[in-house]
């Protein structure tokens, strides 16, 4: 098992923070709304380094994607950004005619996504956004896995002629990523060659992931990690590629089962290559007030959980 | 500019268009589609600046147009062919398989003269507020124009584009309202009363214009004439524009019950005998 490191642990929102801060320096089309959430989302260097091009929408989501899409016809790039709930269940029709439909430029930038948002339990803890954006047509979906990566994305999705759903969160977690390293929008980056099972995690759940195979590994068991930070369009070839190797697999999200990331792999293995799935995700529930580490382990989104469900698959080859 | 005689005609030939349109498919919104002829023929031909033959999304240095009420796709595709955004015999796809000119307004399939999709109420204000921010970044000093339905703004995402609209002063954009107090279910007044419309709107910070005669092509011009002289006065502007539902038909008219239904075959020949053929019907 190769091994990772961290110097430090960092929030993915920060790395949003930074990427559009760097975006507004780089990109004089770059422009940037928010409804009320501006410190939570990072964006206040944005705000303060561009107020010209930063919009206080306040608490109007509905309002701040329509003004995003029109903002596009005369050639700017609107960001978005406030709460995952807020960013697609409450204003998916609003996205979905004005924004997705029309082909508009906007990137949708969602923080606080899923359990990990924590305390404020689950009337704010989304687990459904990233099936309710995949069913889109042509939304691309991010969720990266740390703070460079979320950083790179950010950048990243700016040079790209289309919306994007960028997901990232609200906790601390070890910032692994080399800080250079390249962004592609739909390329999986493989993080452990293995032989025995292939693990394909997304945004928080991919450090669980290298935990996991560094467990299995003590096991004798030899795991293949893959990130997938880009849910739509799924990096297939790589997918593929693996199981074909391992002959089995597990999904890890923090998100609900129905609808994320494990369905789109075996809608994609079931059509190309019958390959036994196990999902670690939400099972058809909501979340609850907790901090993020309690809330993980009780929804079965742990390290544990996936070392477990990596020893279930293997039998079933 | 045209002369009023002119405009009339125009207007004549466009009500012909829509009515045949919707009754080609036995679908269609024909009642608020002949309500707003005047006004589409007004903005399209006196009042914006524009090129139709030269139609890009950007539409830098042009006036923007957004039909946040996208059902009267009628009136619209008309309006558009006959100033030259797209050949006239287009009109007869409407509606059909692999048309550019689907049931409501999209830039899916590259219909020039169509910025953003709409038929799903209430989302045109604020993308027609996106669109005069980005003019302002642009210093683009051309002016951003919408249309909405009254039975629309029971939708609350007007109400925040409103607030918005007034506490950022955009005021390169002018909107109106079809205030023709009918529905699909019946008077406005009858499923959710909007109240003092006018009160609400200046309530909210906007200069409010009425124009009780939005059928007559020469008040709907004076009127976008006036509002265009409150542009970059630091207030969104709206104009009420008391219209009839169905004007132009005499079965249609005083009644919601052609908000959303085809004339059949009888009903288009009567339509047809009130409305002369000013331009060539396509």
């Amino acid at each position: 098992m190769k091994k990772y490191t961290f110097t430090e642990k960092k929030d993915t929102r920060s790395g949003f923070g930074a990427g559009l801060s760097e975006l507004g320096k780089s990109n004089p089309n770059v422009v940037a709304l928010c409804a009320d959430l501006t410190g939570s989302l990072k964006m206040d260097a944005f705000q303060k380094e561009h107020p010209d091009r930063f919009f206080q929408i306040g608490i109007a989501e509905a309002n701040m994607m329509g003004i995003a899409a029109g903002l596009t016809i005369g050639g700017k790039i609107p960001f978005t950004g406030t709460f995952a709930n807020f960013s697609t269940g409450r204003v998916y029709d609003q996205i979905r005619q004005s924004i997705a439909y029309s082909g508009k430029n906007v990137k949708i930038c969602a923080s606080h996504a899923g359990l990990t948002l924590g305390e404020d339990g689950a009337t704010h803890q989304i687990l459904e956004d990233i099936g309710l954006m995949k069913m889109l047509p042509h939304m691309v979906v991010i969720n990266p896995c740390d703070y460079n990566q979320t950083k790179a994305a950010t950048i990243a999705i700016a040079d790209y002629n289309g919306p994007v759903y960028l997901r990232f969160g609200r906790p601390t977690i070890p910032n692994f990523t080399p800080a250079d390293q390249k962004f592609e929008i739909g390329k999986a980056v493989m993080l452990n060659e293995g032989t025995d099972v292939t693990i394909i995690a997304t945004g928080h759940l991919v450090w669980k992931a290298i935990e996991a195979g560094e467990a299995l590994a003590t096991k004798g068991i030899s795991a293949e990690i893959i990130n997938i930070h880009t849910i739509k369009p799924l990096d297939t070839e790589a997918i593929l590629k693996s199981v074909l190797k391992t002959k089995c697999v597990v999904t890890a999200e923090e998100h609900q089962m129905n609808g994320g990331l494990g369905d789109s792999v075996a809608q994609f293995l079931s059509r190309n290559n019958p390959t036994p799935q196990e999902f670690v995700a939400v099972n058809d529930s909501f979340g609850e007030s907790g901090t993020p580490d309690e809330l993980m382990k009780k929804y079965g989104l742990d390290s544990a959980d996936i070392v477990n469900a990596a020893e279930k698959v293997m039998k079933r080859k | 500019m045209a002369n009023i005689d002119e405009l009339k005609r125009l207007s004549t030939q466009v009500r012909r268009d829509i009515v045949r349109m919707v009754h080609a498919v036995a679908s269609g919104h024909p009642g608020g589609s002949l309500g707003c002829v005047e006004y589409f023929v007004a903005l399209y031909k006196v009042i914006m600046k524009h090129d139709p033959k030269n139609f890009t999304m950007d539409g830098k240095n042009d006036d923007l147009f957004f039909l946040s009420n996208g059902h009267i796709s009628p009136v619209f595709y008309s309006v558009l062919a006959r100033t030259g955004y797209f050949p006239v015999d287009e009109l007869n796809t409407f509606r059909k398989l692999n048309s550019r000119l689907q049931g409501h307004p999209t830039t899916h399939e590259g219909l020039p003269g169509v910025r953003i999709a709409s038929g799903s109420l209430g989302q045109g204000m604020s993308v027609a507020i996106g669109a005069a921010l980005a003019k302002k970044l642009n210093k683009d000093n051309t002016i951003v124009y919408t249309l909405h339905g009254d039975g629309e703004l029971q939708e609350g995402q007007i109400w925040e584009a409103a607030m918005y609209a007034a506490a950022y002063k955009v005021d390169n954009m002018i909107c109106t309202v079809d205030y023709n107090g009918r529905q699909i279910d019946g008077d406005v007044e009858n499923v959710l009363s909007l109240g003092n419309l006018k009160a609400k709107f200046e309530a909210f910070g906007w200069t409010v214009l009425e124009n009780q005669k939005g059928n007559d092509i020469e008040s709907v011009i004076s009127h976008l004439e006036k509002a265009k002289t409150f542009v970059g006065k630091g207030k969104p502007i709206m104009i009420l524009m008391n219209t009839e539902m169905g004007m132009g038909i005499d079965y249609m008219m005083g009644t919601h019950k052609w908000h959303g239904s085809a004339p059949n075959d009888d009903q288009l020949a009567k339509a047809l005998l009130q409305i002369e053929e000013t331009e060539k019907d396509y």
